[in-house]
């Protein structure tokens, strides 16, 4: 009671908000499977680049097509290439954490090493390598922002690993003749977890704006896939003749990111009452 | 400290091989044949041998790196295919757009961000502090990319005060170069600020709770003194290794963002280099740009040993 008591109003405030925005973007995002005001794909040359309507909310795109129905479907593009890619970030960094606290010695020093390298490639950079090998799509953008993801990840577990395993808890499991695998498993994770869901909580909006800018870019989501990113990309062209094709897309980016930070702010305070 | 330094070094020196190596799987271990990805798939498989062999696929890819990373260090990056130049040269004619954006987005962040959270941790819990903290909740969540489109729909499209992109280049002089890279910086620049404003707060609220800032304001040192030599001093680690992220952001930033202004710059060249093809291009630019990040993060590094004697030690 005594550490609820002590949460800022604000923070409460804060953190209703964030989800309500976050539970809006996932309603949205299920309701495009089963309803879209008009079909996101559907093209018309008379309604091409139109202002809002009572037809067309949002307005229309260059060929016809209407946007609301297509910010709506771009939703569950971010929220995949998002889910998927912290993921990979997480799956990986945790792995490579595990190693590199527990064994130590020369192991950790060049895992630590690799993780220095690997953060010289923020997602851009990745996705401009692999594009230029492989096609560029969706998993090139998921694969690219994970893999930016993984210091993180392997920072925080490495630190969790380095501090519990000194810890009196795991050195009596040990006498008790726990194995490494049991230690690992069962004594040190589920201890570090609390930090790296937060992690996870604040590199989902991050992730969701990089894969807006590398759909943008032309190396993430290809076309007629709606996403926020790609649509951005075609309204440019545009701007002097229909300025809502660009103002509508940019604003679902904004609102869910700023929904999700809000979130994730509000569950660090929850989760983690240090670092707040 | 020389000691510091010198591991520092080391690590940096160890880091930079991993990024090579990593680049150099990516480019020619990933896609099994370099050569057949240049020429295409339809191309005869004598033009493919002889190409392999030119490019030297056929020696080991031990000595395929080695030989590699050799040129590289010596600044050899290979020869572009699409435009016949050295990979090196093309990265140096591009610098002049691509480094003045990030010098000036990193100016714009640093000066609008270390104040703005000072301010914040000052007046914190008070009206300015929210205020701070929604901007800079909206900073983050816009991204730069629409910024820039924004601010293009604003001062082109509306007000028509500026050209909506290109570069008019430094040889008509300073101001005509500055002009073009204004909008784009500001749009990179405040949107990375945000980030960089919480840090700040956050920094300067932890130290603001120490006991010595309570002595010194009890001693009767004026505020100016107490947040400026005091405070602020000891609030600079976490405020630099923020920064040092940030920066390290603004180089990826800046390929975004000169795709939004057509400059230019490094970024739209290994775009180009892309949809052309240009394999040597596109792993010259990564190699390039991840080791500049690397740089800068070395650099954040030694600078904590400088601002505080107790890193050095560790």
């Amino acid at each position: 009671m005594s550490s609820r008591r002590r949460l800022r109003p604000l923070r409460h405030l804060t953190f209703v908000l964030g989800a309500v925005i976050t539970l809006a973007l996932l309603a949205t995002a299920a309701l495009s499977f089963v309803y879209t005001p008009r079909d996101p794909l559907a093209m018309s040359i008379t309604g091409r680049l139109q202002g809002p309507s009572a037809a067309s909310p949002f307005g229309t795109d260059q060929y016809g097509r209407d946007i609301l129905s297509r910010v709506m479907t771009g939703a569950v593009t971010s929220i995949a290439v998002g889910v998927i890619a912290v993921s990979i970030g997480a799956a990986v960094g945790v792995v490579i954490g595990m190693l590199s606290g527990w064994i130590g010695g020369w192991l950790d020093e060049a895992f630590m090493r690799l993780i220095d390298a690997v953060q010289g490639f923020p997602a851009i950079l990745s996705a401009l390598l692999f594009t230029a090998v492989f096609s560029p799509g969706m998993v090139v953008s998921m694969v690219a922002i994970g893999i930016a993801f993984v210091p993180a990840f392997a920072r925080l577990t490495r630190s969790s690993f380095l501090e519990l395993r000194e810890r009196e808890f795991v050195t009596a499991a040990r006498a008790l003749g726990a194995g490494d695998a049991r230690l690992v498993l069962r004594h040190i994770l589920p201890n570090s977890l609390a930090p790296l869901i937060v992690q996870a909580t604040t590199s989902f909006p991050v992730a969701i704006l990089a894969e807006a800018a590398l759909a943008y870019l032309g190396l993430g989501t290809q076309p007629p896939h709606p996403s926020w990113g790609l649509m951005l990309r075609d309204a440019q062209s545009f701007l002097s003749m229909n300025p809502w094709f660009a103002l509508f897309p940019g604003g679902a980016i904004a609102v869910t990111v700023l929904g999700l930070n809000l979130l994730g702010d509000g569950l660090r305070d929850l989760l983690d009452p240090k670092a707040a | 400290m020389r000691r510091y330094v010198l591991r520092r070094v080391a690590a940096f020196a160890a880091t930079l091989l991993f990024v090579s190596v990593l680049v150099f799987a990516v480019v020619r271990i990933l896609p099994g044949d370099p050569a057949m990805l240049i020429l295409g798939i339809e191309s005869s498989p004598e033009t493919v041998a002889r190409l392999r062999h030119s490019m030297g696929l056929d020696r080991p890819l031990v000595v395929q790196y080695v030989d590699w990373l050799g040129r590289a260090v010596r600044g050899d990056l290979g020869i572009s295919i699409q435009y016949d130049v050295p990979v090196g040269r093309l990265i140096v004619s591009r610098l002049p757009v691509t480094l003045p954006l990030m010098l000036m987005a990193a100016v714009f962040m640093l000066s609008a961000a270390v104040p703005l959270g000072l301010y914040a941790a000052t007046r914190h819990r008070r009206a300015g502090d929210y205020a701070a903290m929604i901007v800079s909740q909206l900073g983050i969540a816009v991204p730069s990319f629409w910024s820039g489109l924004l601010l293009i729909l604003f001062f082109s499209v509306h007000l028509g005060w500026v050209r909506a992109g290109g570069f008019e280049g430094w040889a008509s002089g300073l101001w005509p170069g500055l002009r073009s890279l204004l909008l784009p910086a500001v749009a990179l620049g405040f949107f990375q600020a945000a980030v960089l404003v919480r840090a700040t707060r956050s920094a300067v609220l932890d130290v603001l709770r120490e006991d010595y800032v309570r002595t010194a304001r009890a001693k009767g040192v004026g505020e100016r003194t107490v947040i400026g030599k005091h405070t602020l001093r000891n609030a600079l680690i976490p405020i630099v290794t923020v920064a040092g992220i940030q920066l390290g952001q603004l180089v990826a930033g800046s390929i975004v963002l000169e795709s939004v202004f057509a400059l230019p710059g490094l970024g739209r060249l290994a775009l180009g280099a892309i949809s052309a093809r240009d394999l040597p291009v596109v792993q010259g630019v990564t190699l390039f740009v991840a080791s500049s990040i690397v740089l800068i993060n070395f650099a954040v590094d030694v600078a904590y040993g400088f601002l505080d004697p107790r890193i050095r030690y560790e």
